[in-house]
């Protein structure tokens, strides 16, 4: 809602439809955290939201982006820590948006707050 | 990296989008100018695209809205309601200006590349808001994330059943503390002066919740904890007497900065570093910039007020640069 596509210097490509990005995103749960981020064949920066955090949803269509553009290279997980408190404690969430790197099921780096894609793409190329 | 330049000069370029910017690109955009919101960068500390009020959780006093809604959504309506008629987004912050000459110079990174990008304008709405004082504490910035805080409604979930402590004495200070009574088992209010700044209905209610304490006349010397705070060391300035308050969370809302260091040298600012208007005008020192909202407001410093001198903004850009069209 906050973002819709930007426009200005250079229009780019249009964005991809929610629903293939839908598909990109893994859904985790303190029921399939373990399962999910240890078969995951790609690095995953697993984002730590809510529905409450307005930092959360400036990120959220960015992240997308970067999901969609870094197919093969990187997958992004989704935890909504209101249903999955369990999670948050046990990677001591204590701020969201939280987003930490997870390759070969385990944690690499973390990234508190909202960045921009610029930023979140610097911070990550070193790992992908 | 190569800096790119975008193709034509705007008529107005809006550096900022809480709601004085907003409102002034839909009025802006209603005067057919097109404007070109720099809406500034996604962080967590109020210095964001939608302002400090993407960090409120309820806002009740904006008019028209009965039941009070939430921060981001009001941001949100205001930003589309700004595009629906023509205003032009880029997620960046303006990072350099030259306001020397015409056209106007404005520089921005790109949004994903990070390469600067030269936008210019014939005239310029300022809108780039306050954001929170932090209190300056070597340990505030390594625990900052991991217990201290500026956003109550961002991270008060995560201190469920334990005690926190507000640091302020203002509207925001006691707004954060009454949100946190939700999650937190008590929550100390720690104000350095014996009388609260707050208004009086936020008093009044404060005083009422049974869950929030006081504690008057005190400064927070340090924060302990190593890799999450564990408490907070405080000096009683009237009697000069320390204490230790166990909490698990501190949130600081101690006041507001203005986000004004890229006018430096350009731009006349107060003492504080807020920007000058004329009386009864939105007009800085310089001919065709112009500036609305908490940058050039510490008095009120409402969203109601921010949005009416974006409004006043727009307004006088319009006349600005149809007198200057008419002398060109």
């Amino acid at each position: 809602m906050l973002h819709p596509p930007e426009v200005g210097t250079d229009p780019g490509p249009p964005r991809r439809k929610a629903i293939t990005v839908t598909q990109l995103e893994l859904t985790l749960t303190d029921q399939t955290f373990d399962e999910e981020i240890q078969a995951a064949t790609e690095p995953v920066l697993v984002d730590f939201w809510a529905e409450w955090c307005g930092p959360c949803k400036m990120v959220a269509p960015i992240l997308d982006e970067i999901a969609a553009e870094q197919q093969g290279k990187l997958r992004v997980g989704k935890i909504n820590i209101d249903e999955n408190l369990e999670l948050a404690r046990r990677f001591e969430v204590m701020s969201i948006p939280t987003m930490i790197l997870f390759k070969d099921g385990e944690p690499q780096m973390r990234i508190v707050g909202a960045k921009g894609k610029g930023q979140l793409l610097q911070e990550l190329n070193a790992y992908l | 990296m190569s800096e790119a330049r975008t193709a034509s000069v705007r008529e107005v370029v809006i550096i900022g989008s809480g709601p004085a910017g907003l409102t002034a690109a839909i009025y802006a955009a209603r005067a057919n100018l097109a404007p070109l919101v720099i809406e500034g960068h996604p962080s967590s500390t109020s210095d964001q695209p939608g302002g400090q009020l993407m960090l409120t959780s309820d806002i009740e006093n904006f008019p028209g809205f009965i039941e009070g809604l939430a921060g981001p959504e009001l941001m949100g309506n205001m930003r589309s309601q700004a595009a629906r008629f023509g205003a032009e987004f880029l997620t960046t912050k303006a990072e350099r200006v030259d306001f020397s000459a015409q056209p106007f110079r404005i520089w921005a990174p790109d949004p994903s590349t990070g390469a600067e990008v030269e936008h210019s304008a014939r005239s310029v709405i300022v809108s780039t808001g306050a954001r929170s004082l932090m209190l300056g504490l070597p340990a505030e910035e390594r625990l900052l994330s991991k217990g201290v805080s500026t956003c109550a409604t961002c991270d008060g979930f995560f201190f469920r059943g334990q005690e926190i402590a507000v640091i302020g004495g203002g509207d925001s200070a006691l707004e954060e503390a009454m949100f946190l009574t939700k999650f937190g088992e008590t929550v100390t209010v720690v104000h350095r002066r014996k009388e609260l700044r707050a208004s009086k209905i936020m008093q009044d209610r404060a005083f009422k919740n049974p869950k929030i304490k006081f504690v008057w006349d005190s400064v927070v010397t340090d924060i302990a904890g190593t890799s999450k705070v564990e408490g907070i060391h405080l000096r009683n300035t009237a009697t000069g007497e320390d204490s230790y308050l166990p909490v698990g969370g501190v949130f600081v809302a101690i006041g507001h900065v203005p986000n004004t260091n890229v006018f430096n040298g350009t731009l006349d600012m107060d003492d504080a570093g807020y920007l000058v208007t004329a009386a009864g005008s939105t007009a800085t020192n310089v001919p065709g910039v112009f500036a609305c909202g908490d940058v050039q407001d510490h008095t009120y410093r409402q969203a109601i007020t921010a949005a009416g001198t974006g409004c006043m903004a727009a307004i006088d850009v319009e006349r600005w640069l149809e007198a200057a069209g008419h002398d060109s």
